[in-house]
């Protein structure tokens, strides 16, 4: 089976397939994000005093890493603004930047949880620092898949093939974006 | 019902009614769906020579025949409702004035009970401490306050129609009024570990005498 | 074919060794995209699952009959084998027979013939879903030998028996349920991506979204209602497995933590999956009774609509599971509400189904019987809900056998009876050959008349106060003297298990020999019916693929000599 089947080049509903395939994946994905906040929330409601705990979580460090997830967003962006223009080489540029930012994110990330494990606070301290850290590294796990799948759709866009994946791994990085918009708040501003 | 298991408490009566109510309800509409259903198949057998009818539902003489009883399956659901809250209410949602407070624990894998003692106050320095069974007076009002001490159970009682989960760290309260002496099951109905398959209990319906006489006899610092 | 049957079970063990040589011979099978080979293998796992699922059920009805014997083909049951053997048996059923068979088997084999696609649009998803699915499949079966046995701690998986190795005392066979029943989760998200994008997108050249079989949309709409509802139980497998792998407290009231947490996440899925695998197995039911009363389906669009409002309904009703579980009593009463009328689309759906045979002309042969049955079956399950819905009656049969009951009247004729139907009539068109009808009537009346004495008996247990997953009732004197209705029920059981060997007799000599099927041996309408059987890869030749003139169901339409009317026919 080396040709693509024929199933894959229709368009019934007039979106293409891997458009919605995509949209699907993240109404999944953002019921699992949502059932985890959701519990947070309510734990949250219920327990005051973890503000005291919260207060422990270094929000410059967050900012900073709200800033460049937002940043390689819109290099996303524009590397799919390159690639409707079929400029693969560009959008390959431009992913790369991306996968930069991701990098750039997961390390910040990492220098915040040494520092915090080694200050005492770890994933069993106490469940505040149980949902900082399961929620935060769920969402850390989505940010390395994504900037993995990018460097493939990057290899493969350099050599201008498969240009559509470019707008598709786009429309999950913001997704992933997105989910950090929310847990920056409710992890790091609310104390 | 009655005949399957006793009742012995002030509130098993209108559970069992409520059984009923649905029983008598859903009783006549699984009949009649059944029924027709049944009679459906026998009427259409495939006979030769014989061509189905072409029907798309949407003929309204037809389609009426769906609409009318899906409006009274939602007339029934009322008066399910009405009768399963009332009792509920008065179960669950309201506590009558106790004559006496018992604290019912579990763990894995017995039940602890906590009587209250001679002064009839709990966590007093005569409370009696039993395991697996549990013993009250007749026609009394009880308070249980349930507790666990590791996972969750669940404090059963089938002839009281009684059944309340324990859950570790909270206390919840509830109450009963047994209505009938005699020695009756208590089960846990959680799963709660290997032991949950042994984890019953026995509770003592006494009248007033006797249980009296239990009471003074193993209060631990009786007067 | 048959040989994919065979292999599927060993597949995916032998494939690494010969990662780059390339699909071939057996590997073919084994490493293909097919979507016809793929739901092969789901369905040889999902039938083999269900063997093992059954034979549980044998060994702990056993130990329920006769407490303490040793079970012949077993041993001794030791009480923590028993909660093992209850725990295992129902995640077996529910999430490695009644899904794979009904969703994955018949929604990878019918969703691309149906819409008249050549294959699924993702056909490297579609095996990746089955991987994952075949990987979680070992590990539930290995969790039962490791070291301390199997989970024990019923398939819901309360926390904190679930979450502490000291409460459970099988603290590596709980992780590995977790882990297996989470894969399977995963599985099953990637396998409905295709499902939905394939209806959605790949459909053939004329087919509107009311041309579309109701099977297939009930399969869609089912992945959809899973898909949304399955997230939160996602991120609390991850939060147990935390609390059993690495100790945080989530769910532990010690540390702060609450128990119920899970129970509301477990349950925000629990019932809508109680749904996924219902609408499949209704979808099947109409389609074969459309077909074998020659009927159009009374009412499609209603169907529909009715399907979809179930379903956003069954997003409302979790916490009828829990109604004395500690959450607030006040809202007990909202969500008796709720599921009373969750009863009002459910009684439609039902209607729907029984008027389609008014005035039809029907057949009665091996499908169309399990077709009906499923129906009549299922009513009993769906009204004895009604039962634990109230919240006044629930308080006594809250956790009794009265549930189980009630529930192995909707489970069973979901994932039995309803797989008895599909697998008998879309075996012409999945194997090429005709099951052999008299046969599947012996084995119709054989497995339906043992199943009502098996749990007919189980109501008036729960009714007497007989609670769930207690391993031996001599230990409470009241229910020590209902034994033998717990006597009867397992003999009934081992009848119905013996009379599974006349479908596997059935099954395989039919595979071997049974009379050459030709295209439509039903005289159906859908397009699956319009290739040859078995289809051939591609399905169609790819000049060939079918064009859709008219709805699925246009079955004795007046303007036609003939009582069918395939979708592909131009007018
Ligand atoms: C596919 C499986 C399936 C299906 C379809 C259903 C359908 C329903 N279930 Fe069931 N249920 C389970 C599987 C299923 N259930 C399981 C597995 C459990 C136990 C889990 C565990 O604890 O392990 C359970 C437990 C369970 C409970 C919790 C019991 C307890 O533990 O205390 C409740 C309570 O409300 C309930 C209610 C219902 C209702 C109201 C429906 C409704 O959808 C039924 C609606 C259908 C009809 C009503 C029939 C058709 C209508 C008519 C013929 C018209 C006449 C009707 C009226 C007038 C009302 N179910
Ligand atoms: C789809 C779901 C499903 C199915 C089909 C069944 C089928 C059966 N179940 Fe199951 N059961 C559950 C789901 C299911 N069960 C669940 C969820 C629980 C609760 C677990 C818990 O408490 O945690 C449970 C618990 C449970 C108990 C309670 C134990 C206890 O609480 O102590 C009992 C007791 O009798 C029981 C009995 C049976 C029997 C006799 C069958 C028989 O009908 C089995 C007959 C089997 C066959 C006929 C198999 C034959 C198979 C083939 C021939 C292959 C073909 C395959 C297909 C058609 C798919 N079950
Ligand atoms: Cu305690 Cu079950
Ligand atoms: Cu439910």
């Amino acid at each position: 089976m080396s040709y693509p089947p024929i199933a894959t080049q229709r368009r019934s509903t007039g979106i293409p397939t891997g458009r919605l395939a995509v949209w699907w994946v993240l109404a999944s994905e953002v019921v699992i994000f949502g059932g985890l906040l959701a519990s947070y929330l309510m734990f949250r409601i219920g327990h005051p005093e973890w503000a005291d705990a919260a207060v422990h979580t270094n929000t410059w460090i967050g900012a900073f890493n709200t800033f460049v997830l937002l940043t390689s967003s819109f290099t996303a962006v524009l590397g799919h603004q390159a690639a409707e223009r079929g400029e693969g080489k560009l959008a390959a540029r431009y992913l790369i930047y991306t996968i930069l930012g991701a990098a750039t994110f997961v390390g910040v990330k990492s220098y915040e949880w040494w520092y915090e494990i080694s200050h005492g606070y770890t994933i069993t301290t106490n469940n505040f620092w149980s949902f900082y850290y399961t929620a935060a590294g769920l969402h850390a796990a989505h940010v390395i898949a994504g900037a993995v799948i990018m460097g493939y759709i990057a290899r493969d866009a350099a050599k201008n093939v498969n240009l559509h994946r470019v707008e598709l791994i786009g429309i999950y990085w913001h997704f992933v974006d997105v989910v950090w918009i929310f847990l920056f708040p409710l992890l790091y501003i609310a104390k | 019902m009655e005949s399957l298991i006793q009742q012995a408490s002030s509130y098993a009566g209108s559970i069992d009614g409520v059984i009923l109510l649905v029983g008598w309800i859903v009783g006549f509409w699984f009949i009649a769906v059944e029924g027709i259903f049944f009679w459906l198949i026998w009427r259409g057998r495939a006979k030769p020579g014989v061509k189905s009818q072409y029907i798309t539902g949407k003929e309204k003489h037809l389609k009426r025949w769906i609409t009318w009883p899906h409006a009274l399956v939602l007339v029934c659901d009322v008066f399910i409702v009405i009768g399963a809250a009332k009792v509920w209410y008065d179960i669950k949602l309201q506590l009558p004035e106790a004559d006496s407070t018992v604290r019912v624990i579990g763990q894995q894998w017995a039940w602890v009970f906590q009587h209250p003692g001679m002064d009839n106050e709990l966590d007093t320095a005569d409370d009696i401490f039993t395991t697996d069974t549990l013993h009250v007076q007749n026609n009394r009002t009880y308070h249980y306050r349930l507790e666990s001490r590791d996972v969750l159970h669940d404090f059963s009682v089938p002839v009281f129609r009684l059944k309340q989960d324990a859950i570790p760290g909270r206390s919840i309260t509830g109450w009963f009024r047994p209505t009938v002496a005699g020695t009756f099951d208590v089960q846990c109905a959680e799963i709660c570990g290997i032991g949950h398959g042994v984890m019953g209990g026995r509770i003592v319906i006494e009248e007033a005498s006797e249980h009296a006489a239990w009471i003074a006899q193993n209060s631990t610092s009786a007067q | 074919m048959a040989d994919a049957s065979v292999t599927t079970v060993e597949g995916a063990v032998e494939h690494h060794a010969h990662e780059h040589h390339g699909p071939q011979g057996i590997l073919k099978y084994i490493w293909s995209t097919d979507h016809k080979i793929i739901a092969m293998q789901y369905l040889f796992t999902g039938l083999f699952m269900g063997l093992v699922g059954g034979l549980m059920a044998y060994v702990f009805r056993m130990q329920l009959a006769f407490p303490g014997i040793s079970v012949p083909g077993f041993g001794v049951v030791s009480p923590h084998e028993y909660n093992a053997l209850v725990t295992n048996h129902g995640s077996i059923m529910i999430f490695w027979v009644a899904m794979p068979v009904l969703i994955a088997a018949f929604g990878n084999f019918l969703i691309p013939l149906m819409v008249g696609a050549d294959d699924m649009v993702f056909p490297k998803i579609n095996r990746l879903s089955y991987q994952v699915f075949f990987v979680s499949a070992v590990l539930i079966l290995a969790s039962l030998f490791v070291e301390g046995g199997g989970f024990g701690g019923a398939w819901t998986a309360y926390p904190p028996l679930s979450a502490q190795g000291d409460y459970n005392l099988s603290s590596l066979g709980a992780t590995l349920w977790l882990i297996a029943v989470a894969l399977e989760f995963i599985a099953f998200l990637l396998g409905g991506i295709n499902f939905i994008t394939t209806m959605m997108n790949s459909r053939a050249p004329g087919m509107k979204a009311y041309d579309i079989p109701l099977v297939c949309w009930m399969i869609v709409i089912a992945s959809i209602l899973f898909m949304l509802s399955v997230g939160p139980l996602i991120a609390g497998a991850i939060m147990l497995l935390f609390d059993q792998t690495i100790g945080t407290g989530f769910f532990d009231p010690a540390r702060g933590g609450d128990p119920i947490l899970w129970q509301h996440l477990f349950w925000f899925f629990g019932h809508p999956e109680v749904y996924v695998v219902l609408l499949p197995a209704l979808g099947i039911t109409i389609d074969i009774v459309a077909t074998f009363s020659r009927k159009k389906v009374f009412g499609y669009k209603i169907m529909l609509y009715t399907v979809v409002a179930t379903g956003v309904l069954s997003f409302f009703v979790w916490a009828h599971h829990q109604f004395i579980a500690g959450i607030d009593p006040r809202m007990a009463n909202v969500f008796m509400v709720t599921t009373l009328l969750i009863s009002v689309p459910i009684a439609e759906l039902c209607f729907v189904v029984i008027a389609t045979l008014y005035g039809g002309s029907i057949t009665l042969n091996t499908p169309m019987l399990w077709a009906l049955a499923f129906m009549a079956e299922f009513l009993l399950g769906g009204v004895t809900g009604i039962f634990l819905g109230a919240t006044g009656a629930d308080i006594y049969l809250h956790d009794t056998y009265f549930v189980l009951a009630h529930f192995h009247y909707t489970f069973f004729p979901i994932a039995i009876i309803g797989t008895f139907a599909a697998l008998t009539y879309w075996f012409p068109k999945m194997f090429g050959r005709m099951m052999n009808d008299t046969l599947g009537k012996i084995h119709f009346w054989g497995t339906i008349i043992p199943f009502n004495f098996i749990f007919i008996p189980l109501f008036v247990l729960g009714l007497g106060g007989q609670h769930r997953r207690i391993y031996d009732f001599q230990n409470f004197p009241e229910l020590a003297a209902m034994q033998p209705f717990r006597v009867f029920a397992t003999m009934s059981l081992i009848v119905m298990l013996l009379f599974q060997l006349v479908f596997f007799y059935n099954f395989i000599q039919s595979l071997r020999k049974g009379p050459k099927a030709e295209r439509n041996p039903w005289k159906a309408n859908t397009l699956e019916w319009t290739t040859e059987s078995p289809p051939p890869h591609g399905n169609w030749p790819p000049d060939q693929l079918p064009r859709v003139y008219r709805g699925p169901y246009e079955y004795a339409h007046p303007d036609r000599e003939e009582d069918y009317w395939p979708q592909n026919l131009p007018a």
